[in-house]
């Protein structure tokens, strides 16, 4: 039986990107030289650029609401 | 004093009111010679319904104020005949530049579909609205406009409403059967009866200029977020007729409203905006700060709100006067069937029902401007920057930009006034949706669809066989009456047919021969069929008429 690795309306929360510490390594480095309001704004432009991305309204809900939880 | 208008004065006329021994009941009073009380006059005057127009003032809306009129309202003032002088002197765009600091981040175009007698929007200020209603209005003999009467009472004694009118030759009493409140965002009567009207405050100051300037800017609406003119803050350009522009600064919570309205302080705010070689004149300024609330209900018994009385909004998105009139468009021709007797009193209350939710909608709209544009921490102010950095490139990011989210005619989706549908329909207008126009031929002339629909319910067949010829008796002697108009097929007996040489209609209703559409006065769909046979029709007024 397959295990459901999604939230209520999607929002995957099981392990999904191929390579992480690749991923996490890049997001690092994007911030490297910021200060903290540029880092800030690179952050907007990088969650709104992920939200087209995804383009599915429930799923960025969900999200939201789950990062909200902290 | 405006430099490019000369405001004309109406002056008070007596009226046997005044020394009649007992108040004189009319059926309906409408409070407020704005651009909605003057609307739902010409409606009922349409109806041929007499009314009364009490206006405290003398003359026409001072400063321009509103100045966008969308299409939905241009074609309820086509029906009211004032659609084509506001067109005719208006400023019709459809152009416009969104700049963040000093750059132009992008260009758009409403690309306005072909097809429709009316743009997306014309510009014009309000008080050239005024007159061309006050001018028709005038020329009915069914509406009696009273200049300088001010209605200072009310009173709803349950099956008419007591007014107290005071006037340059002392105060008179007189009743109505109904009363529209159309009385303005800080109407009177409103006050006077107590009314509760909610909603959210928004700590910001805006200062508005007409400028009268020969200015090569194109007829475009420009929005600026973080101009170098006006740091921090947000500035609009818009042009309206006889070469005034409207310009719109966002000057925070902390400016003061008196000393901002000094031509001093504004001339050279606007250098800064338009350049030290600009030559302008100033015509009109104001300071102001909105609101987004709404009374919780609109009708009250026999008083009804209408417009700003009854729900105020930020002006990003141009959803004030526009949706007032909306309001008034829903409103009349029920009030005119409850008034014969057709239909319960309980109609009215759809008023609410319908415009509530379109009022919420133009509240929500212009709230989410607003927030965009006035960011209320840094990490809104951030998403808001990012969102215009990304603009620069992206089309996706462009959608999100929000400097005003333009008034479209409101959906009545839900209403129980509507009548599901039971055939299967892919396109055309849904039950509750406002009819599109087409462009069509009547008698070998170019017309337009939307003048053959309104006024009265119609039945809209496509292509109908001569076995529907019949029908038009029928349903012409339901109540209220239904008139029968064909698009395509042959001339019948009862029935007026246009033809549809390029199609367009067809494929705007998603018209198969047989196809009918049940259209209210107020051009909103009531029901739909691919074959219509008259106990639905039936069926379908009494639902839409709140039997």
């Amino acid at each position: 039986m397959a295990t459901d690795t999604t939230g209520k309306n999607g929002l995957m929360t099981e392990p999904n990107i191929p390579d992480p510490d690749g991923f996490y390594e890049r997001l690092i480095a994007a911030h490297r030289d910021l200060d903290e309001e540029q880092s800030a704004a690179l952050n907007s432009r990088l969650i709104l650029l992920l939200a087209n991305h995804i383009g599915d309204q429930a799923v960025l809900i969900e999200a939201i609401d789950e990062a909200a939880k902290g | 004093m405006l430099k490019s208008f000369d405001y004309p004065h109406y002056p008070f006329r007596s009226t046997p009111d005044q020394t009649a021994g007992q108040p004189v009941r009319h059926d309906v009073i409408v409070i407020g010679g704005g651009p909605v009380g003057l609307c739902a006059a010409l409606d009922l005057a349409k109806h041929g319904r007499k009314c009364v127009v009490l206006n405290g003032a003398d003359t026409v809306s001072v400063g321009s104020r509103a100045i966008c009129w969308s299409k939905r309202t241009l074609e309820i003032c086509d029906r009211l005949d004032i659609g084509v002088p506001v067109l005719e002197k208006g400023i019709t765009w459809q152009n416009g530049r969104v700049f963040f600091g000093d750059e132009n981040l992008y260009n758009f175009d409403l690309l306005p579909e072909k097809g429709h007698q009316y743009p997306a929007f014309v510009n014009l200020q309000q008080y050239y609205f005024e007159i061309f209603a006050v001018e028709a209005a005038e020329a009915s003999d069914l509406i009696d406009l009273r200049w300088r009467s001010k209605a200072v009472s009310i009173e709803d004694k349950g099956d008419h409403v007591v007014l107290e009118v005071e006037t340059p030759e002392g105060t008179y009493r007189v009743e109505a059967d109904y009363v529209l409140a159309a009385d303005g965002a800080r109407s009177g009567i409103r006050r006077q009866m107590g009314l509760d009207f909610k909603g959210q405050v928004f700590e910001d100051r805006f200062l508005i200029a007409d400028v009268i300037m020969r200015a090569d800017f194109p007829t475009e609406r420009w929005f600026w977020f973080d101009p170098p003119f006006n740091p921090g803050q947000s500035a609009l350009l818009h042009k309206q007729a006889d070469d005034v522009w409207r310009i719109d600064m966002q000057l925070g919570w902390d400016a003061d409203p008196e000393e901002e309205k000094k031509p001093e302080k504004v001339i050279p705010r606007l250098k800064r905006m338009l350049g030290d070689d600009a030559q302008f004149d100033l015509e009109w300024v104001s300071v102001y700060t909105f609101q987004c609330r709404r009374l919780e209900k609109f009708r009250h018994n026999r008083v009804i709100f209408v417009g700003d009385s009854a729900h105020q909004v930020s002006p990003f998105g141009a959803r004030g006067g526009n949706g007032g009139i909306q309001d008034t468009d829903n409103l009349i021709w029920k009030l005119d069937l409850v008034l014969a007797g057709t239909a319960p009193e309980s109609l009215l209350d759809t008023y609410d029902r319908e415009r509530i939710h379109a009022g919420d909608e133009n509240i929500l709209n212009s709230t989410r401007s607003t927030d965009f544009i006035t960011p209320k921490n840094a990490a809104s102010r951030r998403f808001r920057d990012a969102t215009l950095a990304l603009a620069r490139k992206h089309p996706f990011a462009r959608r999100m930009v929000n400097s005003g989210r333009l008034s479209l005619p409101a959906v009545l989706q839900g209403s129980p006034l509507n009548t599901p549908d039971k055939d299967a329909f892919d396109s055309g207008p849904v039950p509750g949706a406002p009819c599109p126009d087409a462009p069509v031929i009547l008698d070998g002339k170019q017309d337009w669809l939307l003048h053959h629909l309104g006024g009265a319910f119609v039945l809209l067949a496509f292509n109908p066989s001569a076995d529907l010829a019949a029908l038009a008796a029928t349903v012409g002697a339901f109540s209220p009456p239904i008139r029968c108009l064909a698009v395509g097929g042959d001339q019948m007996v009862g029935w007026t047919t246009l033809s549809d040489p390029e199609g367009i209609a067809r494929t705007r209703f998603g018209g198969e021969a047989g196809t009918a559409y049940l259209i209210r006065p107020d051009q909103h769909v009531a029901a739909r069929w691919r074959q219509a046979e008259s106990g639905d029709i039936e069926a379908a007024l009494n639902r839409a008429i709140g039997k």
